[in-house]
């Protein structure tokens, strides 16, 4: 189906493409177009004006910066991610994700930022970006705020940003443990995923502060508290006892939508599993100690 | 504002410039104006692969890009990887093992195994599936297809060692 028409713009700065969106009744950043151009022609969502951010130099742009953070561009696509050099070198786990979102098609074009500000429950990069920490920077009218990925995302397909908020860069320090991510999934999107990240306390040998995060069980990504504080603290051949004694408080305490990915029991276990799996790859990359 | 934009882009090699209504989706265009019917519409939500064709050589998802984002690039369809006369190697391998029976998704492989082939010349099976793990055909169960691919990468692999 087509969509409705719409009026398109194409700006070159940032300030430029805020400004398009204030002037317009209900104008949208565009870039990929692999979720919101789904939507236009399902006639779910109407825009009177597309902004297209493509030609604003910069979104585009991967580094590790002074202050050991990797940065990413709001506007890589999964393509770029999963074979960027950096990003390979300091976190696998998410080129792996990127190589892995959706199909090739929606890879070439779509895009990390476009992927978040769309908060859909089923995907992959918010759940590991909520477990790496990161932040995400916003720029519009009244200035340059920085949210964290774990308050970005309120509920299904709604954020916190505003419409008139450019998403521009995503920002995580480097990790240093080990970062693992599995999901489940029937078609190209994840039922249920698990991300988790350690940091390493090096001299002792044991986990400083560990981070997991269940994604799209629920209407957003949801940490696992009791998980982490189970693990803080324990050396790595420790790790999986202590999971397995409060895995099952933990799950009972997920937000969980049944839907067509399966009821709610069979998505707890589901995170169970990927959990556990995603523990013995981390005890695997963090040594044995 | 702007409701119709001026757009010039390569179409298989030739220059194509149009005005196109900025909502116009580049499957429409090519198929419904420019009259290249081998691209097809399906799913017409970017999962089946039918729609494929190459922008600047990668695989994207005609049926869901809009016509003004290929101005001053280049397009690639099924018509501008077949032979005036004959067959391509990729189609061929796909007729010897049988990769195909009603050959609607069939233009969507070919510009999917072109893309993979032109950057990984030797894929592994593990490479082949992954890459096409995004088209989907309701006739063959893949095998079939898989074993036309696996051809090609082995193919030439004995040509390069000759």
């Amino acid at each position: 189906m087509l969509p409705l028409p719409f009026e398109f713009e194409r700006p070159s700065t940032i300030a430029d493409a805020v400004r398009s969106v204030e002037d317009s009744g209900d104008g949208m950043f565009y870039s990929g177009g692999t979720e919101l151009l789904l939507a236009m022609k399902m006639r779910v969502i109407h825009t009177d004006r597309l902004i297209d951010i493509k030609g604003i130099p910069g979104l585009d742009r991967i580094a590790l910066n002074d202050a050991n953070d990797i940065e990413i561009g709001a506007r890589c696509t999964h393509k770029k991610i999963s074979s960027d050099p950096v990003v390979r070198e300091h976190v696998p786990a998410l080129s792996s994700l990127c190589a892995d979102v959706a199909n090739i098609r929606v890879r070439s074009v779509g895009t990390i930022g476009g992927n978040l500000c769309f908060g859909e429950p089923h995907a992959d990069p918010p759940t590991l970006l909520a477990a790496l920490n990161a932040r995400l920077v916003l720029i519009g009218r009244d200035g340059t705020r920085v949210v964290h990925a774990d308050d970005f995302i309120r509920s299904e397909l709604e954020t916190i940003r505003e419409p008139d908020e450019l998403l521009t860069l995503v920002v995580f320090p480097c990790p240093n443990g080990p970062v693992t991510y599995r999901r489940f999934k029937h078609g190209e999107r994840p039922s249920v995923n698990v991300a988790m990240a350690w940091s390493m306390d090096a001299g002792k040998g044991t986990i400083k502060d560990a981070r997991v995060r269940v994604g799209a069980l629920g209407s957003r990504p949801q940490p696992l508290k009791v998980v982490e504080d189970a693990l803080r603290g324990l050396r790595v051949r420790e790790v999986r006892p202590a999971i397995e004694a409060v895995l099952t408080t933990a799950l009972d305490g997920l937000e969980v939508n049944e839907d067509r990915h399966g009821g709610a029991d069979y998505k707890r276990h589901l995170a169970g599993v990927l959990l556990l799996r995603n523990a013995e790859e981390a005890i695997a990359a963090g040594g044995g100690t | 504002m702007t409701r119709v934009l001026p757009i010039s882009f390569s179409l298989n090699g030739l220059v194509i410039a149009v005005d196109v209504p900025v909502h116009t989706l580049l499957l429409d265009l090519i198929r419904d104006r420019l009259g290249l019917k081998g691209t097809k519409r399906s799913c017409d939500m970017e999962v089946c692969g039918a729609c494929t064709v190459l922008l600047d050589g990668e695989p994207i998802s005609s049926c869901t890009t809009l016509a003004v984002d290929v101005d001053q690039r280049e397009v690639t369809t099924i018509e501008g990887v077949t032979p005036p006369n004959g067959l391509s190697r990729i189609q061929k391998a796909f007729v010897l093992h049988g990769g195909l029976q009603c050959g609607f998704c069939t233009p969507g492989f070919i510009m999917a195994v072109t893309a993979l082939l032109k950057a990984t010349p030797h894929p592994t099976d593990e490479e082949i599936r992954h890459y096409l793990h995004g088209n989907l055909c309701r006739c063959t169960g893949y095998t079939k297809i898989f074993e036309a691919v696996r051809s090609l990468a082995a193919e030439q692999v004995s040509e390069d060692v000759a």
